[in-house]
């Protein structure tokens, strides 16, 4: 069982899966969609009890149906030497990674904001980022100058900050114009040969949300 | 550094309350900071105590802990109901994620204006008995164990046990249909530490009123 790869169940876009993907990319760990497109499919699992709370993202892996982003994203990082090597470190990564994710969330829902709404939430993420989170994380890189934010090695929370940090790019590329320790830093991690390659054409990385994957979203998930 | 731990939050259940409810159930004394004011919020934003700018904040062990996932997930790891491998972790944490969610139904409920209310409970009640309370006494069905995960007391027992007695509080039928999920939170209730966590004079909140939903909006900014 612990040699099947791991297989994700979420539409193909972003969403709340793609920081899995991150994560199973950044361990080096092949993994394997099945992308859903319509209700149907999502009634098949939830009918199936393959759905402990009726949701995805779901992640079969290592004989578990897992759900919930964040204890799928903390096995793998556990079972991958991502989470540090302490409970010390451990929980300065699960506070970096907690902040990071609000941050992110803001992402995730952007799409799905009426159009009247998208262009104010831009501003208040780029708010958010410049004066509440890049500081925090500009301060760690600066004090230890490491590559990494928790014990001179990639952690989960590197994994999040640069995803977040790109995906804020797309939407607002000078965003680190006052950063220079995060500049240099989001190239270094970048660099990291498991997400250099991530990075590159071809990978399981999504695109950024479009109209066909806000569409796909609402058939699914709305109620008929 | 062998102080209790200090809790930075306001009077009221909102986001701290499970913490507190971890703390108690694994028997630690703990004092509490109450922000009493917009002020004191500021002061501690400016003294650098918040990691985020937020509160909870919790200073345990010589650490400032932000982010209440956070500070829940070092509680159980530090007093062992994180359960003993990476396996049976990951179930506590996909426990514990399905009850916040309902937990965070609940807890933005007076949020909401009068005339959202009815839809509002509506959604809750329905969550609860055809998602998550249905969820959890399959989990306990299935293995006939007197505790959620690796038989033993864990995290998800106690934040599954706070969420069933917020739901009490908004309808006591709710629990109707899930004999094992009575027993459960029986079970954890008569713990000597929980127990006396449940008696008045305790540092468990009172549900939220008008008043301290006006203070909330006033320190927190909302």
């Amino acid at each position: 069982m612990e040699d099947k790869k791991p297989k994700l169940h979420y539409p193909n876009g972003r969403g709340r899966m793609e920081t899995i993907r991150w994560v199973l990319a950044a361990a080096g760990v092949e993994f394997e969609e099945e992308f859903l497109e319509t209700k149907e499919q999502l009634q098949k699992l939830q009918d199936g009890n393959h759905l402990l709370f009726q949701q995805v993202p779901m992640v079969e892996i290592d004989g578990m149906k897992l759900v919930q982003t964040r204890s799928i994203l903390h096995y793998i990082a556990d079972k991958h030497n991502l989470f540090g090597r302490d409970l010390q470190e451990r929980t300065l990564i699960d506070m970096y990674v907690e902040g990071t994710l609000d941050l992110l969330e803001l992402i995730i829902m952007h799409p799905f904001l009426r159009p009247d709404d998208q262009q104010k939430e831009v501003v208040s993420m780029a708010q958010k980022a410049i004066f509440r989170y890049f500081p925090v994380f500009e301060k760690v890189l600066r004090d230890h100058g490491q590559r990494f934010l928790v014990g001179n090695q990639l952690s989960l929370a590197d994994v999040v900050l640069l995803q977040t940090i790109l995906a804020l790019e797309e939407k607002i590329p000078n965003i680190l114009a006052s950063f220079p320790h995060l500049q240099e830093y989001s190239v270094k991690v970048s660099n990291v040969p498991t997400i250099r390659k991530f990075l590159e054409p071809g990978s399981k990385k999504k695109p950024p949300p479009d109209e066909i994957y806000v569409r796909t979203v609402y058939n699914i998930f709305m109620p008929s | 550094m062998a102080g209790k731990p200090r809790l930075h939050y306001m009077n009221a259940r909102l986001r701290m309350e499970p913490v507190r409810w971890l703390l108690a159930a694994a028997g630690v004394e703990f004092e509490e900071q109450i922000l009493e004011s917009r002020e004191d919020m500021e002061k501690l934003i400016n003294d650098g105590s918040l990691m985020f700018q937020q509160v909870p904040m919790v200073e345990i062990d010589g650490m400032k802990l932000a982010q209440t996932r956070a500070i829940l997930n070092y509680i159980a790891a530090k007093y062992n109901l994180y359960g003993k491998d990476i396996k049976e972790r990951a179930l506590i944490d996909m426990y514990s994620e399905g009850i916040a969610d309902l937990n965070e139904m609940i807890l933005r409920l007076p949020i909401f204006p009068p005339d959202e209310q009815d839809a509002k409970i509506t959604q809750i009640r329905e969550r609860t008995t055809n998602r998550y309370f249905p969820a959890f006494e399959k989990v306990l069905k299935s293995h006939g164990q007197h505790y959620l995960v690796g038989n033993r007391l864990s995290k998800a027992d106690i934040h599954l046990v706070e969420v069933i007695y917020y739901v009490e509080e908004i309808d006591p039928s709710l629990l109707t249909n899930f004999p094992l999920l009575k027993a459960l939170k029986t079970r954890i209730s008569n713990l000597p530490p929980v127990k006396k966590f449940l008696q008045p004079g305790s540092q468990r909140k009172p549900p939220i009123d008008a008043k301290t939903l006006e203070e909330a909006r006033k320190i927190f900014k909302i």
